[in-house]
């Protein structure tokens, strides 16, 4: 742990996303875990070879779908049954069958705005400010280049071999991240 | 038949992730806003200013000064509500269902779909909202706890359609807010300006392109997809039922949901052409929504046009096969009633003059899907206007027959409303990337990640 506090880690520019997920491939063969790979467009393949786990978004997703589901259905069980019960037409009170489309889209609407929410609670933003913002090359991450950063954080992280090993994998240009 | 001399691409050949993401953001954060922008907001915005003159106007003197009446009470509101609700469906169908499909070729529209979809809406909602007559107590329609201890009648269709607008609007306004955020990412890096660094980089929430982000950013969209899917059937569902519930002759048939639906689709892919056509002219964007783009949209559209004529026919057929003389009346009342130069407009414009989309030759002509798209836009206006207006006209007892005719507010109001979807649309050309430049890049060959390789 050979690090100054200020670094944040060493990143590595690739021109195609096959350089990438090689290099996040080969980074993750050679022991490093604290790392992220920065890219354009989403690449399936990326996620996987930083050895990142399973998300549980949809988990979230489904709780709150159930939320609403059964959060709609009682709103309208308890308005029409309880708190305001009018008999329309000798309809039982608890017309089940007619509170079905509210039901329905109160499911749809909390389970959206969990989706949502939850995928960006979970990706920690909005975050305006992070490291690698100031590599001013990483403004290229949102056009056409690829980014690999291996943390300072990582137990195997040496600002001299980390380097050393990121040149290796054939990189445009690596550079160190101030934090 | 499309293949006879090879499938036109979806993206022209030659470009790279640089060019395809310069040529996009250039058309928001550096190149001249074209001379026809300038024209057609002004146009558009002077529209606007109309609908605030008369929605001005209605909250001074009540819903009095629209041509609705006992026993046509429904009349030019809600056939333009059913109209917007309805266009605004096509944003949807491409961005979620085409995407659940893997249709790529939805790529380079569904951006300015999902935005057509949200000012679509925003447009329908003024109709319901200012025919309550007082819009300061819609807040009425939602369940609260309130000192006059009443709730909502779960019952009525009317309750449900508020549930199912208010879910569609926030839904599809998540839906394109979460497609923008990467490309905000994009412009907030391109952006030369102070101020347009500050506004995008707050719109991109610190958006940096990280893979575990990336990940459960494609769950978060799929997931999304999966759940504006059965939630876009389920709107013209339950606005369907605000009729069909009903048991007034011409609205009470159960062909309903599936024809509004089908209805719904067809218009918005009108809508979509009519737009798509002269924005991809105006901004050169030839490239990326090519002729292929414009030949599905064409095959949609005759697609559901068959099924909304299959609608017209069963409608028919039910209403004579019921044997109820009430509800035997309204096809020959349609057919041959006061209103019959609206049926009849109504049949050439969706059903007979779409046909020519079987030919080739139309499909690939540019100036004649821009016509016929307008042409099925009008006709399905008057599709709900015939539904709504000749249904409620003649009903169960001649004493209770009336005549609608619209007044210079109910035209007033609806090509207002015209102006005000195309005034957001216009900013929304200028201020956010039309085309989702992420998606763009994905569809390239130079994304393909080679296995071989690693």
């Amino acid at each position: 742990m050979a690090t100054s506090p200020a670094v944040y880690g060493v990143l590595a520019e690739f021109e195609d996303p096959t350089s990438l997920v090689s290099a996040a491939h080969q980074a993750h063969e050679a022991g490093y875990r604290r790392m992220d790979a920065y890219s354009p467009f989403p690449i399936e393949e990326l996620h996987e070879a930083i050895g990142a786990h399973h998300t549980r978004l949809p988990l979230i997703v489904l709780i709150g779908g159930l939320c609403g589901c059964i959060g709609g259905f009682a709103l309208q069980y308890w308005a029409s049954t309880i708190a305001y019960p009018i008999n329309v037409a000798g309809k039982p009170l608890n017309s089940w069958p007619a509170f079905i489309p509210v039901t329905f889209e109160c499911t749809i609407l909390v389970a959206a705005l969990s989706a949502v929410l939850g995928m960006l609670a979970l990706n920690g933003l909005p975050m305006p400010y992070h490291p690698v913002f100031n590599v001013p090359r990483f403004a290229l991450a949102s056009r056409n280049r690829f980014f690999l950063c291996i943390e300072a954080k990582d137990p195997q992280f040496d600002l001299e071999s980390t380097r050393r090993f990121l040149e290796t994998l054939n990189p445009r240009e690596v550079t160190t991240v101030a934090d | 038949m499309a293949n006879s001399q090879g499938t036109p691409p979806v993206i022209a050949p030659g470009h790279t992730f640089g060019t395809v993401t310069d040529k996009i953001s250039a058309i928001v954060l550096a190149r001249k806003t074209p001379i026809g922008w300038y024209a057609g907001f002004a146009a558009a915005f002077a529209l606007t200013l109309l609908l605030l003159v008369s929605l001005t106007y209605l909250v001074l003197k009540g819903i009095g000064i629209w041509g609705n009446n006992e026993p046509i009470g429904w009349a030019f509101d809600i056939t333009n509500f059913v109209w917007w609700i309805g266009i605004g469906h096509a944003g949807t169908l491409i961005s979620a269902i085409l995407l659940l499909l893997r249709q790529t070729w939805r790529t380079s529209i569904n951006r300015f779909a999902e935005a057509m979809t949200l000012f679509a809406v925003s447009c329908a909602g003024i109709f319901p909202l200012f025919h309550t007559g007082r819009p300061w107590l819609a807040y009425w329609l939602l369940p609260y706890p309130n000192t006059m201890n009443v709730w909502p009648q779960f019952r009525s269709p009317l309750v449900w359609d508020v549930f199912a607008v208010s879910t569609y609007a926030t839904v599809s306004l998540l839906f394109w807010f979460v497609g923008l955020i990467p490309d905000l990412a994009t412009l907030r890096d391109r952006s030369q300006s102070k101020a347009g660094r500050i506004i995008y980089g707050m719109l991109a929430m610190g958006w940096r392109g990280s893979s575990r982000h990336w990940h459960r950013y494609e769950t978060a969209y799929l997931l999304l997809a999966g759940l504006a899917t059965p939630l876009v059937v389920s709107v013209h569902t339950v606005v369907s039922f605000d009729f069909a519930v009903s048991i007034m002759p011409g609205w009470h048939t159960t062909i309903f949901p599936p024809y509004f639906v089908a209805g719904a689709i067809y218009s918005g892919f009108a809508m979509v052409l009519t737009l798509a056509i002269p924005i991809r002219a105006v901004y050169q964007l030839e490239d990326f929504i090519t002729m292929r783009h414009l030949q599905n949209m064409a095959k949609v559209m005759l697609v559901t046009g068959l099924i909304v004529a299959y609608g017209y026919m069963t409608e028919a057929f039910i209403a004579w096969y019921s044997a109820d003389k009430y509800e035997g009346f309204v096809p020959l009342n349609r057919l041959t009633g006061p209103y019959a130069l609206a049926y009849w407009s109504l049949i050439l414009c969706n059903v007979a003059i779409p046909q020519l989309l079987w030919l080739k030759r139309v499909r690939t002509s540019v100036p004649v899907l821009f016509v016929i798209s307008l042409i099925v836009n009008v006709g399905m206006w008057l599709e709900r206007f015939v539904i709504i207006v000749t249904s409620l006209h003649r009903d169960f007892l001649p004493s209770s027959w009336g005549m609608y005719s619209a007044t210079f507010w109910d035209w007033s109001t609806y090509i207002g409303t015209i102006g005000l979807f195309l005034a957001l649309l216009f900013l929304f050309l200028r201020f956010l990337p039309m085309i989702s430049i992420f998606e763009m890049r994905t569809i390239l060959p130079e994304a393909r990640v080679d296995e071989e390789a690693i």
